[in-house]
C-alpha cells in the first residue's frame, strides 16, 4: 500500500483538507482531559497525547442511545426510529490499542447472526487514522495480548510521528483512498521507510511479556472454583471504571425512559461490576458478590473471547490499570493466574 | 522503607499471632509509581507485604462494613472519623474491629504531580525529607510534598486517629488550613446562572461509573437509590440532568456524615470537582447544626436526631 511523508509542521494544512470534505474527529484536550469529539479546526486538534482518558469507543457505540421513541396520540402509537447516522466521518489520531478495539466490538455487533444496523452504519462512515505509539506507557501491554505499538488492526491509515515528519501509511483500500487524496504529502522514500522500521522496533523494545491466548484460556477453564477468586476481588470497590474506560467492554442494558404516554427505549452501557447487571426479577442475583463479578470480568476477557472469537478481549491500553481507584491491577491478576497454575503443573 | 511501614508491620505481626483479628486491612505496594494499593492480610509470615507511605489514599473504612471477620485496620486521621461515623450508624461492631491508628502526614495527589510532569512518564518515586523524588526516562525532579497533597489533605484539621486502639508512630501537628470552606464561599458567591454553567459543565463530564459513590465509606446501602428500578428514582442515561440529580442525591446522603476523606474526588476517573458539593453540605451542618462528623461515636448525628430547638428557618 502506498505510503507518504508529510512535514510535521504541515499536519493542520493537512487536517484543514480533511475538514474541507470530512466530520473530523480527533482527540481534544478538555480540561485536562483527553477525549475524542467533532473538531472545527486544525488547532483544536492533540497529537501528543500518551492516549485518551475515554477510549474512542462511543463514537460507535454510544454509551447512551436512542432505540425508538414512542409517543401515544390518542389511541394511536406512534414509533420513531432514529436514522442511521450517515456523512463521511474521519476519526484521526487513534491509538493502536483503541483502533485494534474496533475489530473485537465488530466481533460482536457487526459479526455473527446479530449486526446492529445502527452500529454498522456508524462503523461503515468512518475512516479511521491510527496513530502509532513511538513511546509506549510503562501500563501500556498491547502486546502481551497480540496487538502492538504500531499494529494496523482497526486503522484503515496509520501515522507514525517520525520527529521531524508523519510516515502516512494506507492499510485498507479506504484507506488508500484517504492518502490518495492528502494534498503537501511527497513519496516516502528508503531513509524514511527505515526510520519507521527502526521506531517500530524500538517501541516494541519496551514492551515485554506475552499472555498466551490459547494457555489462559486453559488455565482459566480450570479455575471456576479456584480459592483465588475468593481474595482477589477483596480490594475491588466495585465501581464501573475498569468497564466503562475499557474499549472493548461491550455490554449493555436495555431500559424505558418516559410515561405511558411517550417516551423512549434506550440501549445504555452496563457494567458486570454492578449487582443490577445480574439481579433476577426475583430477586435472586447469581453474581452476588464481587468474588463472581470479578471472575466474571477476567473470564469473559481472558476465556470466552479466546472460546468464542480466538483471541482475547483485552487490547492491553492499560486504562483500568492506571485509574483503578485501588490499584486492583490486571496484569497482577494474570501473572498471579499464570504462577498459580504453573506451580499446579 | 519508613520506620512506620516497620511499625504497621509489627502491629499486624502482633494482632495476627496472638489471635486478636482474623485479617489486617492495610496498604501493599502499588503496581504504579506514587500508588499503593488496599490489602488483606491473614498471617502472621505475610506481614511483609505491608508498607505505610505517603500513597496510601484510600480510605480503608470502606471494607469494613461488609466484612465479617474480626479485622485489624489500618487507619489513618480520615479513616478513622469515617469508622466512628460507621460506629454510629450501627454499620460494624467495635469490638469486631481492633483500630491501628497511624498519624498521616497528608497524602500526594499523583493526578497534580503528573501534571507537573508535562507529558513525561514517572517510573519510579522515592518519599525524601520534606520531597518526593521522581525518576523517569532521562529526568529526576523533586517536589515539595507539602505542595502537592490532595485538597483534602489541605484542608484536614484532624490528621492523628480520633479512635484507636494501638497508636503507632508520633502524633502529628495538626494541619491549621486557613479556610477549608473558601472554594465553597467563592462558589456561593457566583452569580446564580453561573453556578449552574458549573453543575452543567460537571454533569456532562459525568459517565456515571459510581466510583465516587463506591469509593465513599458511607455508601454501604445494600441497594442504592440509583440502581433502583421499583421505584426508578432517576434514570440511568448519562444526560446531565440525571447525571446531576444522582451528584446531588449522593451527596445529600452524606449531609451531617461526610467527614472530606476526598476518597469521591480521587477515585473519579473523569476529574469532577466532587469535594465542591460535599463541602459545601458539610459547611451547612457546620453552620446550623455546629456539628463535625466523625469526632464522637456517642454525639447523635444532627440529621438523624430532632430537637425542638433546632434550626427551622431554612424550611419554608
Amino acid at each position: 500500500m502506498r505510503a507518504v511523508l508529510l512535514a510535521k509542521n504541515q499536519i493542520s494544512v493537512l487536517l484543514e483538507a480533511l475538514l474541507q470534505g470530512h466530520e473530523v474527529f480527533a482527540p481534544v484536550n478538555d480540561g485536562g482531559l483527553i477525549v475524542f469529539r467533532q473538531v472545527d479546526s486544525p488547532q483544536q486538534v492533540v497529537l501528543g497525547y500518551h492516549n485518551s482518558t475515554l477510549p474512542p469507543k462511543r463514537l460507535f457505540f454510544p454509551q447512551t442511545e436512542t432505540v425508538f421513541c414512542y409517543g401515544l396520540e390518542g389511541a394511536q402509537l406512534a414509533l420513531e426510529e432514529p436514522q442511521p447516522a450517515s456523512g463521511e466521518k474521519v476519526l484521526f489520531g487513534v491509538r493502536p490499542c483503541d483502533a485494534r478495539s474496533f475489530t473485537l466490538l465488530d466481533r460482536v455487533f457487526a459479526g455473527g447472526n446479530h449486526c446492529d444496523g445502527c452500529y454498522l452504519a456508524r462503523r461503515e462512515n468512518y475512516t479511521v487514522v491510527g496513530l502509532s505509539c513511538t513511546r509506549p506507557r510503562a501500563t501500556c501491554f498491547c502486546s502481551a495480548v497480540g496487538g502492538g505499538p504500531f499494529s494496523t488492526a482497526g486503522s484503515d491509515v496509520l501515522v507514525t510521528d517520525l520527529g521531524t515528519d508523519y510516515f502516512i501509511e494506507a492499510v485498507t483500500d479506504k484507506g488508500a483512498v484517504l492518502v490518495e487524496s492528502l494534498s503537501g504529502c511527497r513519496e516516502a522514500d528508503e531513509d524514511s521507510i527505515r526510520r519507521r522500521t527502526e521506531a517500530q522496533a524500538a517501541a516494541e523494545a519496551t514492551l515485554r511479556g506475552a499472555i498466551s491466548a490459547e494457555d489462559m484460556k486453559r488455565r482459566l477453564q480450570e479455575m471456576w472454583d479456584d480459592p483465588l477468586w475468593d481474595r482477589l476481588h477483596e480490594k475491588c470497590i466495585g465501581c464501573g471504571v475498569c468497564t466503562y474506560l475499557c474499549p472493548t467492554c461491550h455490554c449493555f442494558d436495555i431500559v424505558d425512559e418516559g410515561s405511558e404516554q411517550r417516551g423512549r427505549r434506550l440501549k445504555i452501557w452496563d457494567s458486570c461490576m454492578f449487582p443490577l447487571f445480574t439481579l433476577h426479577a426475583s430477586g435472586h442475583n447469581p453474581r452476588p458478590t464481587g468474588k463472581e463479578r470479578w471472575r466474571q470480568r477476567l473470564m469473559h476477557k481472558f476465556r470466552y473471547w479466546t472460546e468464542s472469537h480466538g483471541e482475547v478481549g483485552c487490547v492491553g491500553c492499560g486504562r483500568c490499570v492506571v485509574n483503578c481507584p485501588v490499584n486492583l491491577d490486571i496484569r497482577q491478576v494474570l501473572n498471579e493466574i499464570e504462577s498459580l497454575t504453573k506451580k499446579v503443573e | 522503607m519508613t520506620d512506620l511501614s516497620q511499625a504497621v508491620r509489627d502491629a499486624a505481626r502482633r494482632l495476627l499471632s496472638d489471635g486478636l483479628v482474623d485479617v489486617v486491612i492495610g496498604f501493599e505496594a502499588g503496581t504504579l509509581p506514587l500508588r499503593s494499593s488496599p490489602c488483606f492480610v491473614r498471617h502472621a509470615g505475610e506481614v511483609e507485604r505491608l508498607v505505610w507511605n505517603m500513597s496510601c489514599e484510600n480510605n480503608l473504612a470502606k471494607y469494613l462494613p461488609r466484612c465479617s471477620e474480626r479485622v485489624g485496620v489500618i487507619a489513618k486521621g480520615c479513616d478513622t472519623r469515617s469508622i466512628v461515623g460507621l460506629l454510629g450508624e450501627g454499620r460494624i461492631e467495635r469490638e469486631r474491629v481492633h483500630i491501628v491508628g497511624v498519624p498521616c502526614q497528608g497524602m500526594l495527589d499523583r493526578r497534580r504531580i503528573e501534571g507537573e510532569l508535562a507529558g513525561r512518564e514517572a517510573l519510579d518515586m522515592q518519599e525524601g525529607k520534606g520531597e518526593v523524588i521522581l525518576h523517569g526516562d532521562g529526568f529526576e525532579i523533586a517536589l515539595e510534598k507539602e505542595r502537592y497533597l490532595h485538597a483534602s489533605c489541605r484542608a484536614c484539621r484532624f490528621r492523628n486517629p480520633v479512635i484507636y486502639d494501638t497508636l503507632i508512630g508520633d502524633p502529628v501537628a495538626e494541619g491549621v488550613a486557613a479556610d477549608e470552606y473558601a472554594a465553597v464561599r467563592e462558589f456561593e458567591a457566583m452569580p446564580r446562572g453561573e453556578r449552574w454553567r458549573f453543575f452543567e459543565a460537571q454533569a456532562s463530564k459525568c459517565i456515571r461509573c459510581y466510583a465516587c459513590r463506591n469509593a465513599c465509606p458511607l455508601c454501604y446501602c445494600t441497594e442504592c437509590f440509583a440502581a433502583s428500578t421499583e421505584p426508578r428514582w432517576l434514570n440511568p442515561s448519562t444526560d446531565a440532568t440525571d447525571a446531576l440529580v444522582f451528584q446531588i442525591m449522593r451527596v445529600m446522603h452524606t449531609a451531617g456524615r461526610c467527614v472530606d476523606c476526598g476518597a469521591c474526588e480521587r477515585a473519579c476517573p473523569v476529574g469532577l470537582d466532587l469535594r465542591l458539593l460535599t463541602k459545601k453540605v458539610e459547611k451547612d451542618v457546620e453552620e446550623l447544626f455546629h456539628y463535625k462528623a466523625g469526632l464522637d461515636v456517642h454525639e447523635r448525628m444532627p440529621l438523624s436526631t430532632f430537637s425542638p430547638d433546632d434550626p427551622g428557618d431554612f424550611i419554608r
